[in-house]
């Protein structure tokens, strides 16, 4: 009792020296940025941290700033979400048998080689480019899901597969005791590589295909506008958004991940 | 029914492991295979769990039977508690407050609420032993089921292994004389790559 309070301490003592640490990091590279804005002296190319931030709060107060993130946010996760679960599927099949491998395998090393702006442009042939950005995060993450959760799959332990084979155990509870922990750590992973794959690419397809009220059409204007404040804080937007659902995203699995290897009902 | 094992024979990579074995398990019995290390058992114990194909022979007495075993490594859930490993493939009746009799009755103690990845060795190995002899089986397979265990322990452990497996056939192998003696068991002894018992 006495060793785990003390855990307790050091772990809170150790997160509060990460979070100093973080926050000296990120007040050094606001430095760097305010010294090169300083000496460049051209608020068109390089705009100042304190005339972002004042950019970004002029856009939080327009309606259409809230709208076009709600819509771009949609799209993007959709086609993350899409993509994710038949990249798992396929994985799983491809883990199954060997013969869906070497067919799936070679379409997943394409995708993965292709750059983005060939599907971006191929897409705008096919579909509107209201949807453009489903698609595009939909192709950036299935290879993603796929490869990293099939290495998962791969990676679970033989020895304990001939355990349940031995007791004859059925396969839900081999998913739960024996897949399930092997995978969650690749999971992760996927989650979080793959979210900020789809942020990227589903911006970059819709400053291509520029659909009405989205983050990649703002992005679009304040370049074409030469508005390189705005330009900046849609930027700064973009990661804060990335960045935080992501951190959601992977804080759920890791928490749903260690509740249930420590949980100890059946 | 008896367990015969006839002719077995097995190759790894070109390197022949068994050749030709036979041996008979007596049905309601102990049997214990001791031999030198690399002579084949743990191979032999697989071909008859399933998990290995033999190359050649055969092995009657065991179709319909279900078979439980305690490996040569532990093979437990490691991030689970010792009750959860053993709930996972015990049979339907057995309840909690069973399991934690069973865990007691071979000096299990401290263990509750803890992964077994935090246990030691040898409670590991009475995990292992509680788990194996609580799921539905009619054949016990068992590798070196007392090692890590010091002599009061290995004695306690014993006595409980015949309590709970009367009537069973059970198939243990062991480097040990001492054991096979404890166990009342019968004794066959791998001493070449070709027997027939």
């Amino acid at each position: 009792m006495v060793k785990e309070a003390g855990q307790n301490t050091d772990n809170k003592v150790n997160k509060k020296k990460n979070y100093i640490t973080k926050f000296f990091v990120f007040l050094f590279w606001l430095l760097v940025w305010e010294a090169a804005c300083v000496i460049i002296d051209q608020e068109l190319f390089l705009p100042s941290p304190g005339s972002v931030l004042l950019a970004i709060i002029e856009l939080v107060k327009k309606p259409v700033f809230w709208l076009s993130i709600f819509n771009s946010f949609l799209r993007i996760i959709i086609g993350f979400f899409l993509g994710f679960v038949t990249g798992a599927l396929l994985a799983v099949l491809s883990y199954r048998s060997g013969l869906i491998y070497e067919l799936i395998s070679p379409l997943m090393k394409i995708i993965k080689s292709t750059p983005v702006a060939s599907f971006i442009i191929l897409a705008l042939v096919w579909i509107s480019s209201k949807n453009l950005s489903i698609l595009i995060s939909f192709l950036m993450v299935v290879p993603i899901s796929f490869s990293n959760l099939l290495y998962g799959l791969k990676s679970t332990d033989e020895k304990l597969l001939e355990m349940a084979k031995v007791f004859r155990m059925g396969r839900w509870k081999q998913v739960k005791a024996i897949y399930i922990p092997a995978v969650l750590p690749f999971l992760v992973s996927a989650v979080s590589v793959g979210l900020g794959f789809s942020f990227k690419s589903g911006i970059a397809a819709e400053v291509i295909g520029r659909p009405a009220n989205s983050i990649g059409l703002s992005l679009y204007e304040a370049k074409l506008y030469l508005m390189i404040k705005e330009l900046f804080a849609w930027t700064a937007v973009i990661i804060i958004i990335s960045v935080l659902f992501e951190k959601i995203v992977v804080r759920i699995i890791r928490h749903c991940g260690y509740n249930y290897e420590n949980i100890n009902k059946p | 029914m008896d367990i015969k094992v006839v002719n077995i024979s097995k190759s790894f990579k070109g390197q022949q492991v068994l050749e030709n074995i036979s041996m008979t398990f007596g049905s309601g019995k102990i049997t214990c295979i001791m031999g030198a290390s690399g002579i084949g058992k743990t191979t032999l114990a697989n071909i008859i769990m399933g998990l290995i194909k033999a190359d050649s022979g055969d092995i009657f007495g065991l179709e319909g039977k279900k078979i439980s075993a305690v490996f040569q490594e532990d093979r437990l859930i490691e991030h689970w508690d010792a009750v959860k490993n053993i709930m996972l493939v015990c049979r339907r009746d057995i309840t909690k407050e069973l399991i934690h009799k069973n865990l007691k009755e071979i000096g299990l103690t401290d263990y509750e609420n803890k992964p077994v990845l935090s246990l030691s060795g040898g409670m590991r190995r009475r995990v292992a032993i509680v788990r194996a002899l609580l799921s539905d089986y009619d054949v016990l397979i068992m590798d070196e089921p007392f090692k890590g265990l010091d002599s009061d322990l290995k004695k306690q452990v014993i006595d409980y292994v015949r309590k709970m497996t009367w009537g069973k056939t059970v198939i243990i192998i062991t480097h040990n004389k001492d054991e096979v003696d404890m166990l009342h068991a019968e004794l066959i002894t791998m001493e070449s790559k070709d027997i027939n018992l």
